[in-house]
């Protein structure tokens, strides 16, 4: 079982949807997010390119997040999500360090505070609320692991990306191009 | 041609300019932690070798410096701690992965023994206290008691001391995400330069010339180590990737390029390094200004390199 997501870029329409649904679903502070939007535009006029990423914590294999925790607070569940336990977490800040996609805010509360595949919802069968909001269906999320699943066909149909791969996170958000 | 016209719709006022999250605190605690390595381990080096009666300034002086320097290190990485009162969660795991827990253990080991060795010297520290009366009477017996188990601290010390030095900068060195600090000279070269800032600070405290002279000596070959361990680190990145090469160029034409040359390279070693010269070959300096030089060079480099390391990153 590894959980992932595929965001495709060429149906978002850069909404945010996706940021307000999770805000709402798991009561993140005014100011602050676990999802955001970003617009690439290249090239030069006329010829321009416009990209839009809905973006959020890669739930990278390899999470340098998880390797730098002291605590064990950051830690990879069933299904490969990277969650932080609040009890657990001291605040040092060493896990906002090390990702490479700045996904992780020091949460009013003082713990770190992420994305979480929205767990809670996963578990009782349910897409997390970005994907379930969205209304371009532009997400697709499930088990890589299971060839059948749609987001597999999707991976296997589509030219995709990870963002910095270099950064040998192994990240499993996959936008499609 | 490509042209990136807009990268943005990250607008997020609460977080974005908070991931540059550590300040100043880490930048002094790495400091301070560094310095009472060095300290330390010179002190434990003499008492191994017996050298104690000649390298008093090492073992007996220069030794106030580290209790209280990991106590105000502890302080600062305590307060920049956002979730405080879960600090104890620290001590429930070891986890050999990362850096800042075993650095926290190794911690936790140095800082007690650093009190111990401080306290052994209480009666030389005052020798016209009553130490024969009342109460004070078992405070002499206990720090005798202290003072039979001296080497034994002083082996302990030799090896964790150069673990905590090198663990201040492999701190940094494990975040990948920060091209500026992910390489692996970084835990040397911080290990060397806190060695060389305890040196430092030993000259300032020693009232003996032979041992001025001595720690001259050493922190001179330790300057040199430096010096060409951050040669090659500049090296290193200037032959890496397109992120690595714009990490360096922070240091080599960017914001940080004049603090780094002048408060560091020039004035924190290189200078002190043409005088203590001058000093071991027979003019008249006086070693208190290379070694003062050397630890605040240390210190402005611990400050530039949290500062400007967390500004480098990966772009997509
Ligand atoms: S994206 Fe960042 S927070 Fe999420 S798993 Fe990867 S390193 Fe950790
Ligand atoms: S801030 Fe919390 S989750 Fe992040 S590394 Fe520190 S203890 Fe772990």
């Amino acid at each position: 079982m590894r959980y992932a997501m595929a965001i495709d870029t060429l149906k978002c329409v850069g909404c945010s949807d996706c940021v307000v649904a999770c805000q709402t679903e798991n009561n993140v502070p005014i100011g602050y997010c676990r999802d955001w939007i970003t617009e690439t535009v290249d090239g030069t006029y006329p010829q321009l390119e416009i990209e839009l990423r809905s973006e959020r914590c890669n739930h990278c294999e390899t999470a340098p997040c998880v390797r730098c925790c002291p605590t064990g607070a950051s830690q990879i569940v069933d299904g490969g999500i990277v969650i932080v336990e609040h009890d657990e977490c001291i605040g040092c800040g060493a896990c906002i360090e090390s990702c490479p996609y700045e996904a992780r805010y020091t949460h009013p509360e003082g713990y770190v505070d992420k994305c979480t595949f929205c767990l809670h919802r996963v578990k009782e069968g349910l897409q997390p609320a970005c994907v379930a909001a969205c209304p371009t269906k532009c997400m697709y999320f499930g088990d890589i692991d299971d060839p059948n699943s749609e987001i597999s066909h999707m991976l296997k149909t589509r030219k995709q990306k990870t963002l910095a791969p270099e950064a040998g996170t192994n990240p499993h958000i996959f936008y499609l191009i | 041609m490509k042209e990136e016209l807009i990268i943005s719709g990250r607008n997020l006022p609460h977080i974005d300019p908070h991931l540059s999250l550590w300040h100043w605190p880490i930048s002094l605690y790495l400091f301070l932690g560094g310095l009472a390595a060095g300290i330390l381990f010179f002190a434990a080096l003499v008492t191994l070798f017996r050298k104690e009666e000649k390298y008093l300034g090492a073992v007996k002086y220069a030794t106030i410096i580290p209790p209280i320097a990991l106590s105000v290190g502890l302080l600062a990485l305590l307060y920049d701690l956002t979730h405080l009162w879960y600090a104890w969660r620290l001590y429930m795991v070891i986890r050999i992965e990362s850096p800042m827990s075993w650095g926290a253990w190794t911690l936790l080991l140095v800082t007690p023994i650093s009190f111990l060795w401080m306290i052994s010297y209480f009666k030389e520290y005052f020798p016209n206290w009553k130490w024969q009366q009342g109460v004070w009477n078992y405070a002499s017996i206990a720090i005798d008691f202290i003072n039979k188990y001296k080497r034994v601290m002083a082996w302990i010390l030799v090896p964790s001391t150069i673990i905590l030095g090198i663990y201040t900068g492999i701190l940094l060195s494990a975040f990948n995400a920060r091209p500026l600090w992910n390489n692996s000279i970084l835990g040397p070269l911080f290990l060397t330069s806190g060695l060389s800032t305890g040196a430092a600070a030993i000259i300032v405290l020693s009232k003996s010339h032979d041992e001025r002279r001595m720690f001259s000596m050493i922190d001179l070959v330790l300057i040199g180590i430096e010096l060409f361990l951050i040669t090659h680190m500049l090296m290193g990145m200037l032959a890496g990737s397109q992120v690595q090469l714009e990490a360096s160029e922070l240091l080599l034409g960017g914001e940080f390029t004049v603090a780094f040359w002048v408060f560091v390279i020039i004035l924190g070693l290189a200078f002190p390094a043409v005088l203590e010269i001058f000093e071991l070959i027979g003019y008249k300096v006086p070693a208190v200004i290379p070694a003062l030089l050397v630890l605040l060079g240390g210190m402005i480099f611990r400050f530039i390199m949290v500062d400007a390391g967390q500004i480098t990153r990966y772009l997509y």
